[in-house]
Formats: structure tokens, C-alpha cells, sequence
């Protein structure tokens, strides 16, 4: 039961204190788990780590899963999990619940009105800062335009270019090894 | 039912936005095609508050968007529902790491989901951006601003409250 505490209270923390998320929370992930509680190595904590990038979810709640799991089994991985997604349960509806109220008010109208344009440069940031990993050779390069078309021109869900992606990618990947063998 | 409704909106959006807080973007814009819930207006809000409070900003973007669509409930009904696949895929993969085999499938259907997923982020960028870039003083302050966040470097929140005191002063 202590252990289960010192789960979700160390990832209440990572969470408390991560502004960003993902690559902006693995010093905090170092410090605490590696140095301070040496519940995992450094490489195991980039093995989850890169392993949460390429899985289904949030890489944070991913990576908090991992360490929980590897502590506490199953029901170490609920608590790290709920730890790390409390706080911002908390801030958030705290912070709408304000800001709702004051959604009217002309310095905060023209406040979002400028905020609303720096969004737009922050996810063309995120769109340059993934490329490099992300987009690999010509099969990258096409299957980025196949993507785009698919969306703009068929209209195809976000759900559904994820899914046609991945059986392309893992096709490829098959492809690939059987030419070399 | 309202809540089991945004519970499994946000449980498909865990399921398949692969790569983190960003990635969920063009599926947040999704359900507002899809549904009244929120306008994409109020998207990019939630977006800028999500990068300036603490805590990741998927799991943010989800409270905040289940907030909006149905009150507190809503926002933790929307956020178990994210964090439910990454749950359950993990414990199943970390059952197979810790017995020192690896996800192969996963990672080579990722040969295609990652530059899948550039194009949904950039497509998204681009609708947001046909919402506030509306006269060229706008635009000119996007491209100043992007300029900056490759140069410097900084923290979101710096940008995001310089845009809001311009904001003010030039009354945008």
C-alpha cells in the first residue's frame, strides 16, 4: 500500500511540475525515479520511453505506466498513471471555471486574439520539430502526401489515416525484408 | 448519454494519436467538425492553456475540451477515457518487455503512422490558421513569432504571454 502511495505521489509531482509534457519531463522523470528513488536505470527509462513515443497515447501517461507497472505490477501502473493526470485534472477545471466567467471582457477577448496567432507558429513548430524523426526517404516523403491528400480531398477522418498508415508503414517494412532475404 | 459519448471520443483518440500532446490536435479538430462541443475558436484557447499550465498537455487539451462540452464531469470523464488505451497497451507490451521481446508490429506500422501524422498536425494548423490570420497584421505576427520559437528556443508560455499583452495593446 506505501508503495502504491509513493506511486501516484511521485507522478502527482513529475505531473505538478512538467510544463509541456513529453520531452519536457524526462529530466524530471531522471531526477526522481533514476537519481533520487532508483526505481529505474537510465536506459530502461529511455527504453519507455521511446517505447511511449511510438504507442497509442500520451508519451507522459505512457512512460508513468511503464515504471508503475514495473514497481507494482497492474495496480502500480493505475496509481503512477492517475498521479501524473491528477494535477492537471485539478488546475485545468480550475482555470476553466475561471476563465469561463471572464470570456466577455474585452481585454481578455483581444488577449486570445493575439494568443490565437502565436498557436498557430507553436504548431508549425511541432510540425518541423517531428520531421526529422519522423519523415524517412521517399516512402516517407510519400506516404506524408498520400496523408495530406486523403484528408484534404476525400475528407478521410484522423482515426482512419492513422490506421491506413500504419498497414502501409508495416507493409513496406515486410516488403522490405523479404526483397533482402 | 453525453458522458459515455465523450468517454469513447476521447478513449478512440488515445487509442490512435500515436507520438504525443501535439498529435491529438487534429483529432480535437475533428470533434469539432463532428460535434457542437466546442468551436474551433475555442480550440486554439484551449491549445495556448494547455502549453501554459502544468502537466501534459494531451491530458490537458482533453480535461479542458470535456470541460467545455460537459462540466467537470465531462472533463474527467474525457480524460479517463485518453489515458484508458495507453493503460491497458502498455501493460501488455511491458509484460512482454520485461520478458526481453519487443513490439515489432507497432514499430513498423510507425514507418507510416509518423509522417501520417505530420500531415493531420500541419493540415490542422492550417484550418486554425484560416481563423486568426485574418489581415496581414496577423500574418506578419505569425511569421515573426515562428521565427522566434526556432531561433530562441524558449517556453511556449513566453510567446503565448507576449502574444497576449500585444494582444491588448493593439486591441486585435
Amino acid at each position: 500500500m506505501k508503495m502504491l502511495w509513493d506511486l501516484f505521489f511521485s507522478f502527482f509531482k513529475v505531473g505538478l511540475f512538467t510544463f509541456g509534457g513529453g520531452a519536457a519531463m524526462l529530466p524530471l522523470l531522471q531526477a526522481e525515479f533514476v537519481e533520487r528513488r532508483k526505481w529505474v536505470t537510465d536506459s530502461e527509462l529511455m527504453d519507455f520511453y521511446s517505447i511511449g513515443q511510438c504507442t497509442p497515447g500520451i508519451i507522459a501517461i505512457n512512460t508513468a505506466t511503464f515504471v508503475g507497472y514495473k514497481k507494482q505490477g497492474k495496480i502500480g501502473a493505475i496509481a503512477a498513471t492517475l498521479g501524473i493526470v491528477t494535477p492537471s485534472i485539478i488546475i485545468i477545471l480550475l482555470v476553466a471555471s475561471i476563465l469561463s466567467k471572464y470570456m466577455h471582457n474585452p481585454y481578455v477577448i483581444h488577449a486570445f486574439a493575439g494568443i490565437r496567432i502565436v498557436v498557430v507558429a507553436l504548431i508549425l513548430d511541432a510540425v518541423v520539430r517531428l520531421w526529422k524523426q519522423g519523415v524517412k526517404g521517399r516512402f516517407g516523403w510519400g506516404m506524408f502526401a498520400l496523408s495530406l491528400l486523403l484528408l484534404v480531398a476525400a475528407g478521410l477522418s484522423p482515426v482512419m489515416i492513422v490506421i491506413v498508415a500504419g498497414v502501409a508503414g508495416y507493409a513496406f517494412q515486410l516488403y522490405l525484408r523479404r526483397k533482402r532475404s | 448519454m453525453i458522458y459515455a459519448l465523450l468517454f469513447w471520443e476521447f478513449f478512440k483518440i488515445g487509442l490512435t494519436a500515436i507520438g504525443g500532446g501535439m498529435v491529438t490536435i487534429p483529432f480535437l479538430l475533428d470533434l469539432a467538425d463532428k460535434y457542437d462541443w466546442y468551436t474551433k475558436g475555442e480550440l486554439m484557447d484551449m491549445i495556448a492553456i494547455s502549453e501554459s499550465t502544468p502537466g501534459p498537455i494531451g491530458v490537458n487539451m482533453a480535461t479542458y475540451a470535456g470541460y467545455n462540452t460537459a462540466g467537470i464531469w465531462g472533463g474527467i470523464v474525457a480524460t479517463l477515457g485518453l489515458v484508458l488505451p495507453s493503460l491497458v497497451v502498455i501493460i501488455l507490451i511491458a509484460k512482454y518487455l520485461f520478458a526481453k521481446e519487443e513490439g515489432g508490429f507497432l514499430r513498423q506500422a510507425l514507418f507510416g503512422i509518423r509522417p501520417a501524422v505530420l500531415a493531420l498536425i500541419l493540415f490542422a494548423g492550417w484550418e486554425l490558421a484560416r481563423l486568426s490570420l485574418i489581415n496581414w497584421q496577423s500574418v506578419l505576427i505569425a511569421i515573426v513569432s515562428f521565427g522566434l520559437i526556432r531561433w530562441l528556443k524558449w517556453h511556449p508560455i513566453v510567446y503565448i504571454c507576449l502574444a497576449a499583452v500585444i494582444g491588448i495593446v493593439f486591441e486585435l
